[in-house]
């Protein structure tokens, strides 16, 4: 089903989207070639999107350009328009004001001991977010911050507003940095890795949390992960990413029943299954090449089973089911190729 | 099943920091609180536990890394809790260790010829520098590396070749036991997998016995014949890997494996939750560590500690024939057809069968 440039935009605009994001193109100075390349996103209200992807494959560089926070000395982007609010803005040329940032946009990270301020009470901490969006009194902006500890499960708030970070453990630190991202009720949550320095038991609270609260306040939800188990726990859509790129995109049911990509059959097949045990793993041979060494065209055709010289020429995204993109040539698979042994 | 043990600990102890200054009375941190189990010759054994359940301090007693506080740990027969000297040396030739992180445990400094012949300096001096060489390079096919890469240095490597260095470097003594403490929860998933099916293949054509401590399940349920779970310093249920996962007995391995979120498995908001985080291991709670998180605490709980009971699948828990009748099954969710066909196709091209492409030219699209 082929699908022109313009009837994409229209769709990824749709009514119900809360924060779009098109054609984000970004390289750091110095390098020749683009750490991310024409990335486009979309989350809607009470949804969560998970970005999955192995390390250096630019999911964080994405959120971090959303929120403004690549530093612009260093980096170069070249283009990628953010719709928010009624809003667009031009990534190249300018990027969130901070009233949006932090208030109508906010973001949690993978390390939350690295992420507080370890020599101030985290009740301050809290406060400090809710007086500087919302302009409240040190007292209301306490009181605000102690309605927020209770709601992400902290036991005895009123004394936990007077502990230091280092006081917490580290489930707790990240119910405080999720405390202090929401206590402006925003739209949209973009949370980095937010349990991959956790136990599973911890991670299984915050997912739930994190679930719980986008019920609740129909919060979108940009999460980014590697671990494909999380994704199938709380994602609603999947976007893959390989290289920079996003190489397929669409509901969650969709990315585990109907995997269209060889890098997402190769990611899925290479999880250890429950049902095989000792069965030998299948692989994604070699390694990530780095972004210097990326190769034309489809970027991960170096480590692909079946690319072909057509693979030279970059596959777009393109429709394989109801909102299932895929950006191969060759998908689905079985149509186009067969395997002997 | 019934291959002769070589690797045995017995009620051991490790408490750190039992001194205390003369203003501080500080309780010692009962990292692993009488471990007892045997591992088997040619199997691999697994240790699972959140952070902070002494599984690592466990490690590094059985390697004789750290000398146990009281009880004994014996390789082969032989009592080796306190052993120095020429016996610890010897006693490092069969017992090899893999660490978690490839990246800070290789001296940066060292070419990898120099990192995987350094063991060999110290356990096999015969060698000529020209025989070590040849071994080294022995070495590195074995690990899928290859021979030139013995002239680069560490940095030039990603994660997951470090990883192979790091196992090169570990079978060079030539061990009978390795110890991998989370080999490889630092790579990501494609890489994991290379690792995996490495350890495998060594362990199996070499014979060799492994010893795992990992978090993930996944891989555990994947790599291991028999599985321990501990929880603050003690195990609390000690089986075959197949039965531990298909009928987990205690309150707190239920809890884990219903904790970690996997492709195969429904999502769980139903999930058997545990209640909290780990009480601190310098003040474990009374009787059953696990009565402040679990979910059938009783009276006898708090008071009593379990005994670790049976023979093949042992459970240390009060009740847990009652809680283990109450449980349901997980069911696996199912995998499409589809999905299955794509699995098998994206395999077969993976492990060397000829992709034959339909049509030459893709179908031209956009």
């Amino acid at each position: 089903m082929p699908v022109s440039g313009t009837a994409k935009s229209q769709d990824l605009a749709s009514a119900d989207a809360l924060l779009t994001l098109k054609d984000l193109t970004l390289r750091f100075k110095g390098q020749t070639n683009d750490v991310v390349h024409s990335v486009s996103l979309r989350v809607r209200q009470g949804e969560v999107l998970c970005v999955v992807g192995e390390s250096g494959c630019g999911k964080s560089v994405t959120s971090m350009a959303i929120m403004g926070l690549l530093p612009g000395k260093a980096t170069q982007i070249s283009s990628g328009k953010l719709s928010f609010l009624a809003q667009d803005w031009d990534l190249a040329t300018d990027c969130l004001p901070t009233e949006v940032r932090g208030r109508e946009i906010a973001m949690i990270f993978q390390e939350p001991m690295t992420s507080l301020n370890p020599s101030f009470r985290i009740g301050d901490q809290i406060a400090e977010a809710v007086q500087r969006r919302r302009g409240n009194s040190r007292t209301e902006a306490l009181e605000r911050a102690e309605v927020m500890l209770q709601r992400v499960g902290i036991a005895n708030p009123k004394q936990r507003l007077r502990a230091y970070p280092h006081q917490l453990s580290g489930g707790m630190r990240q119910r405080v940095m999720i405390a202090m991202a929401l206590a402006n009720d925003p739209q949209i949550l973009i949370a980095d890795e937010p349990t991959t320095a956790l136990d599973v038991t911890i991670q299984a609270q915050i997912l739930d949390l994190i679930r719980d609260l986008r019920d609740e306040t129909g919060m979108g939800t940009l999460m980014i992960t590697h671990d494909l188990g999380v994704v199938a726990e709380v994602a609603d859509t999947v976007a893959v990413m390989y290289g920079g790129q996003v190489v397929e995109q669409g509901p969650v049911a969709e990315i585990f029943n109907n995997p269209q990509h060889p890098y997402t059959i190769g990611l899925m097949s290479a999880m250890p299954r429950l049902d095989r045990p000792g069965e030998r793993l299948a692989i994604v041979p070699g390694t990530v090449p780095t972004i210097s060494n990326m190769p034309e065209g489809c970027r991960f055709r170096t480590r692909c089973a079946f690319a072909t010289a057509a693979c030279a020429q970059r596959p777009k995204l393109r429709d394989v089911a109801s909102e299932h993109e895929v950006a191969c040539h060759f998908a689905p698979l079985e149509t186009h190729v067969k395997v002997s042994a | 099943m019934t291959a002769p043990v070589i690797l045995e600990a017995d009620e051991v102890v490790k408490h750190f920091g039992a001194g205390s200054g003369w203003l501080s009375h500080k309780s010692p941190v009962q990292a692993v609180d009488g471990v007892s189990l045997q591992i088997r010759r040619g199997e691999t054994f697994a240790i699972v536990g959140e952070s902070g359940c002494g599984k690592s301090t466990l490690a590094r007693l059985l390697m004789r890394l750290l000398e146990p506080t009281a009880g004994r740990v014996s390789f082969d027969g032989v009592d080796v809790s306190h052993a120095s000297g020429g016996a610890l040396k010897a006693l490092r030739g069969q017992m090899q260790f893999i660490f978690q992180d490839p990246f800070s445990s290789l001296n940066p400094r060292m070419s990898v010829g120099k990192l995987v012949g350094e063991p060999l300096e110290v356990h096999a001096p015969e060698l000529s520098a020209e025989e070590r060489r040849e071994k080294v390079a022995e070495l590195l096919r074995k690990v899928g590396l290859r021979p030139e890469h013995a002239g680069r240095y560490p940095h030039e490597f990603s994660g997951g070749q470090r990883q192979r260095i790091g196992i090169a470097r570990a079978l060079a003594a030539g061990p009978k036991l390795i110890i991998g403490d989370e080999p490889v929860s630092a790579l990501d998933v494609s890489v994991q997998a290379q690792v995996i099916n490495l350890l495998g293949d060594l362990s199996r054509d070499l014979g060799l016995t492994l010893v795992i401590i990992a978090h993930d399940l996944g891989v555990i349920r994947h790599m291991s014949d028999r599985v321990a779970v501990m929880y603050l310093g003690r195990i609390v249920e000690m089986g075959t890997a197949e039965e531990v996962f298909a009928t987990p007995l205690h309150p707190y391995t239920q809890a884990l494996l219903s904790a970690i979120p996997s492709m195969d498995v429904p999502s769980k908001h139903q999930a058997l939750a545990v209640l909290g985080e780990m009480p601190s291991p310098s003040d474990p709670p009374s009787g059953c560590r696990f009565h402040t998180r679990c979910p059938y605490t009783r009276a006898q709980c708090k008071q009593e500690s379990p005994k670790l009971e049976g023979q093949l699948h042992q459970v240390s828990c009060h009740f847990w024939q009652d809680i283990a009748a109450a449980r349901k099954p997980t069911t696996l969710r199912p995998k499409t057809d589809a999905v299955e066909a794509r699995f098998a196709l994206y395999k077969a091209a993976t492990t060397g069968g000829t992709v034959i492409h339909q049509n030459q030219e893709p179908p031209e699209r956009n």
